[in-house]
């Protein structure tokens, strides 16, 4: 640690750098792109204050206690009746305060983004691996089911699904599934076939390693890179859809109001002038949504093979 | 060619079949239409004479039985709350909806290819940065809230168009048209813009990509060695190449637009069929509900299909193949 230094570095004036790990070049190129960085910032600083709503806003929005109606409609920077708390983005027509119904929402947002994306990953890599693991018959049914649903309109299944299946949170993240799962399959596939055709695959198969082994522990690893860009890319398209589907009304419940709920209960004020119901919550939905595209963007980019610098 | 249309259509019919099946069942498990179609004072007698009339008594299967049966001779059933034809109800609105979509892609064409080749001839630009930026604010903002915002400032606050509703209308042909009448515009701007909006994004994006991929081609070169003109180059031999995936695109973001005509009919209630949609799955509205996707997967086949014969009428070297539909 201290007395032995391989002579070889006196000798030669240009040494060679260690080589980069594969997740050094990822991270040094990331970083590299100052979009990318401010897309990421924006990211967390959602994900944060989606994670300390309830310490971090100013009122409790869902504690009809707290609320007086007479404070309902105020424009931003009003003070309460009492005069002892600002409404720094006016409050609603329930006299909630904005800025903590905006961080509460953001949590819902957030969550049914998630939760939907994580699950629709997970169900649709298994099936995409499996398709190109198995091939045959197997392969030819999945990937027909995957063409079709993928045909239709993502916003018109979750619309008749949530028709069927009712509201509530944990509806819409099931929709949310139904809707995405394709979306990996077929990229789970497309990376799956790839790598079945290399070598290590075959090394697995001769030491007679179960299926389920080969799939999970040897294959599924190398296909990640391209999942994950299209699980960053997706969480924005989720976020969107599930606001799309409660301005609708038909998504999340009255009791735990996602952005786009926000939204549609401010549509009705606007026409009257009272812009700021609708304007503020859309911002966030906006600068989240503007976040994640920018770090899936910009992942893609990267881990793209044809761009590779 | 003949083989690859035939496999198609006898795919969109079992999509047909399938969803048609999956909704009917769907929303006979969600509810009772008839708690919405009867008046609330309606004695139970009453009621059962509603339910016989739609015949809503008969057991699940034979209604679907009853159902498909009239379905292949394009009777989709009378809808509930209306008692009229439901795809007769469907039919009457698309012209709205085909209007908004079709106005919505021109415009997002007409601002997209442009931008994305400039894009493409120079990607380190800094007005190439502020496109493609640009272009991500696009697809990022939810198009709900922009067609909102949209209203606040041109409608509410500048005053300068009607925040919704359709404009005076011509009968032209079959369709009645609101393009024709400045009434019309008036009322269609908005909500085609917000449409556009999104749309123009996604078009830059592929068309710049495309660009990039054509420029450094031979054909590209050997033009330039020839010494002809920068603009004819353009025009002629890089704009005929990239069509294909810019064609892709337009088809199939046009069945988006009409998918998702839900979403911007609602915000300026634009009496399109997206609207009625909605309206009917609220109210459980179900021979409307079916009959709407019944319509919409043929749309979409149909798109899909126009779309495929297109690159072969642009590419020669792409030949159809039954195979592969």
């Amino acid at each position: 640690m201290t007395t032995l230094t391989p002579p070889t570095v006196v000798i030669d004036p240009t040494p060679l750098p260690p080589p980069e790990t594969p997740w050094q070049r990822l991270r040094r190129e990331f970083f590299a792109n100052k979009l990318a960085v401010s897309g990421l910032v924006l990211l967390l600083l959602a994900i944060g204050v989606a994670v300390f709503a309830p310490w971090i806003s100013p009122q409790n929005p869902y504690d009809i206690g707290k609320l007086d109606i007479f404070d309902s409609k105020l424009p931003p920077g009003s003070k309460d009746a009492a005069g002892t708390m600002t409404y720094w983005l006016g409050t609603d027509s329930q006299a909630r305060d904005l800025l903590s119904a905006i961080f509460y929402g953001l949590r819902t947002s957030l969550m049914v983004g998630g939760i939907s994306v994580a699950a629709a990953l997970v169900i649709g890599s298994i099936v995409g691996l499996a398709a190109a693991y198995f091939g045959g018959w197997v392969d030819a049914l999945l990937m027909r089911i995957v063409d079709i649903q993928l045909s239709f309109p993502s916003i018109l299944v979750a619309l008749i699904l949530l028709a069927i299946l009712g509201k509530g949170v944990d509806k819409v993240i099931l929709a949310l599934v139904i809707v995405q799962w394709a979306y990996f399959a077929r990229a789970a596939r497309g990376a799956a076939l790839v790598e079945r055709a290399k070598e290590y695959v075959e090394a697995a198969q001769c030491m007679a390693l179960g299926s389920p082994r080969i799939l999970l522990r040897h294959m599924l690893p190398n296909c990640l890179p391209p999942l994950i860009v299209i699980a960053t890319i997706d969480l924005a398209h989720a976020i969107a859809l599930e606001s799309t589907l409660s301005f609708l009304g038909v998504g999340v419940p009255v009791t735990e109001p996602s952005l786009g709920m926000l939204i549609a209960n401010g549509f009705e004020f606007m026409l009257s002038g009272h812009y700021w119901i609708s304007f503020f919550p859309g911002i966030a939905l906006a600068l989240a949504i503007v976040g994640i595209n920018l770090v899936g963007d910009h992942l893609r980019d990267i881990l793209n093979p044809h761009n590779a610098h | 060619m003949l083989a690859f249309i035939i496999r198609r259509l006898l795919q969109a019919l079992l999509v047909m079949a399938v969803m048609s099946g999956l909704v009917f069942v769907g929303l006979y498990v969600v509810g009772d239409p008839v708690s919405m179609m009867a008046s609330p004072e309606a004695t139970e007698l009453e009621r059962d004479a509603i339910r016989a009339n739609f015949g809503l008594d008969k057991p699940l299967l034979e209604q679907y039985a009853i159902f498909m049966s009239h379905a292949v001779r394009f009777d989709f059933g009378k809808s509930f709350l209306t008692g009229q034809s439901a795809m007769g109800l469907i039919l009457e609105r698309m012209p709205a909806t085909l209007e908004l979509a079709v106005v919505a892609m021109t415009l997002a064409g007409l601002v997209g290819v442009p931008l994305g080749i400039w894009a493409g001839l120079r990607p380190d630009a800094l007005s190439t940065r502020g496109i493609m930026t640009g272009s991500v604010l696009g697809f990022s903002l939810p198009n709900f809230w922009v067609g909102l915002m949209l209203i606040m400032v041109f409608a509410v606050y500048l005053g300068w168009v009607p925040a919704s509703g359709r404009g005076k209308t011509v009968m032209l042909g079959p369709l009645d048209l609101s393009v024709l009448t400045l009434d019309g515009w008036s009322r269609l701007i908005l909500p085609a813009c917000t449409i556009a909006m999104a749309k123009a994004a996604l078009i830059i994006r592929v068309t710049r990509a495309a660009t990039r991929e054509a420029l450094p081609m031979d054909y590209i070169k050997f033009a330039r060695a020839k010494g002809l003109a920068w603009s004819r180059i353009l025009r002629v031999h890089l704009l005929k190449n990239i069509l294909i995936p810019i064609v892709t695109v337009f088809g199939l973001e046009f069945g988006q637009v009409v998918a998702f005509a839900v979403v911007t009919e609602t915000i300026f209630a634009w009496p399109g069929m997206g609207k009625l949609l909605l309206d009917s799955i609220i109210t459980l509205d179900r021979p409307v509900v079916v009959a709407y996707l019944i319509l919409i997967v043929f749309f979409l086949v149909m798109l899909n299909l126009v779309t495929d014969i297109l690159y072969s009428v642009l590419d020669p070297r792409v030949r159809l193949q039954a195979a592969k539909a």
